[in-house]
């Protein structure tokens, strides 16, 4: 099941549940064996000198059976690197899209909790396995509205000449907490990603301006439903029409537009890529994409997330619904749709 | 530095570590993301800290958990043995702000130690730290 914004608790924590039903992802190896230059380059960073992380002798006299890595380098082993991607079966990306679809799409880390078993040597492989262990929401926080989930990580080395299921001995096991949260208004910047969209900056962008005709598409953005208008033969009309034909209920008033949600899924078909002039609150360049919906009409909208140079004619897309908070200029929360690449499932 | 070593045996519930105060320069922010390996763009590029709502780069969570085992074991000697460490995460440490770490020992159990280690900086408290050791006899 995909969760929305309008996703209760309760789906929430079933989703939740299937990350946490599915268990301890399977063991990563770190790059490299420990080893002593990354000791050397992280003792130097952080100015730490203690000497039996580089002085046999002196690890020796304090009980070791030689150089030790730091403790605190646990993680550091297996670190993901500069074009690190995570696994499929990282609970910690699965529980974060899972909140990102639920509209809790800012992120702050409130705990770091390590338990180190036994110090590592260098020579020794290190392997990490994830699994998601605890969720507790929503509260309402400082920071806005959030769910807390907690992974466990758990760093283990095998024997050397180990083979087949031996799992190796556990070195280190830390649970790492993280509030995944609505921004309040004005949240403030100390979240590591506060702003929930990195190319777009919501206090300068235009916003949407709603007439009688265009209002129950509008309506349909902030409620995350993308509404085609229908015509009276049944057919599908966009952008929406005068609705003429429509006659005043007996209060005097026009009924609403009647109308059919789009599945929000669709292909380019046709787009340009924005380099000047500047527009207010967007980044440059960006794509504008006229797409086809799968229920026929055509729709433009940005397309995000997407390297203009390899944008093309037939690539398939759904939509994403932005939402925007309070700030000076609105009393209210405001929303936005756009268009993002489809990924293969 | 500090290379100050407590004597085994002379830990006692309620002293005082000698605090440690850091500068975290832009060269510190950055030097100590890569050397754990921390390659988000917050840790080292100050452009994209600031589109994303922060007023600078800022020190990563790897790096309070190694500063921390430095702050105890440049107090405590090559004999302490760290059990683990707790970390809970307050206000941002953006460059250009000092911290200091200031710790006190909670707890003597045995061979077994408790210290709890508070980091201040201009903000306030950026860490609240509980990090447990043992002393391996000579």
């Amino acid at each position: 099941m995909t969760l929305t914004p309008q996703s209760t608790p309760e789906e929430i924590l079933a989703a939740a549940e299937t990350v946490k039903a599915r268990g301890a992802s399977a063991p990563r190896a770190g790059r490299d064996p420990i080893n002593q230059p990354m000791i050397n380059n992280w003792l130097e960073a952080m100015e730490d000198a203690n000497p039996i992380y580089v002085d046999d002798d002196a690890a020796r006299a304090a009980g070791h059976p030689g150089v030790v890595a730091p403790p605190a380098m646990a993680q550091v082993w297996t670190m993901r690197g500069l074009h690190g991607t995570r696994t499929d079966d990282d609970p910690l990306g699965l529980a974060t899209e899972l909140f990102d679809d639920a509209g809790y799409t800012s992120v702050v880390a409130t705990n770091c909790d390590t338990v180190y078993h036994r110090y590592t040597r260098p020579g020794e492989e290190v392997t990490i396995s994830s699994e998601l262990t605890d969720v507790v929401g929503p509260k309402q926080t400082a920071l806005g509205e959030g769910w807390f989930f907690t992974t466990r990580n758990t760093w283990r080395v095998r024997a050397s000449g180990a083979t087949g299921d031996d799992a190796g001995e556990t070195v280190a096991e830390m649970d790492f907490r993280i509030l995944k949260f609505r921004p309040a208004a004005a949240a403030p910047a100390e979240a590591e990603s506060a702003s929930a969209y990195d190319d777009l900056d919501p206090t300068k962008l235009i916003r949407p301006s709603a007439s009688r005709d265009t209002q129950f598409f509008w309506d349909g953005v902030a409620a995350h439903e993308l509404r085609i208008q229908k015509l009276p033969d049944g057919s599908l009309h966009h952008p929406p029409i005068p609705a003429t034909w429509t006659e005043r209920d007996a209060d005097g008033r026009f009924p609403g537009t009647d109308y059919v949600v789009a599945s929000g899924t669709g292909t380019v078909y046709s787009y340009v890529v924005h380099h000047a002039p500047r527009v207010p609150g967007r980044e440059l360049p960006f794509v504008v994409a006229l797409v086809e919906l799968d229920e026929g009409v055509r729709m433009l909208g940005q397309l995000r997330g997407v390297d203009p140079e390899t944008v093309a004619i037939g690539q398939p897309v759904e939509v994403e619904f932005l939402d925007f908070p309070a700030d000076d200029d609105n009393d209210q929360p405001w929303h936005l749709y756009a268009w993002r690449a489809k990924e293969a499932k | 530095m500090s290379t100050t070593s407590t004597e085994v045996g002379t830990i006692e519930v309620g002293q005082a570590l000698p605090p440690l105060v850091i500068d975290a320069t832009p060269t510190f922010v950055v030097a100590t993301a890569l050397a754990t390996r921390d390659f988000q763009d917050v840790h080292h590029d100050r452009d994209l800290a600031h589109q994303k709502g922060s007023k600078d780069i800022f020190v990563n969570i790897l790096t309070d958990t190694g500063l921390v085992e430095r702050f105890v074991t440049d107090w405590a000697g090559p004999r302490a043995r760290i059990t683990g460490i707790k970390l809970k995460l307050g206000v941002p440490w953006y460059a250009y702000d000092t911290l200091t770490f200031t710790g006190e020992v909670t707890a003597v159990d045995g061979s077994a130690i408790t210290v709890a280690v508070t980091g201040t900086n201009a903000l306030g408290k950026h860490v609240i730290s509980t990090v447990t050791f043992t002393r391996e006899e000579a």
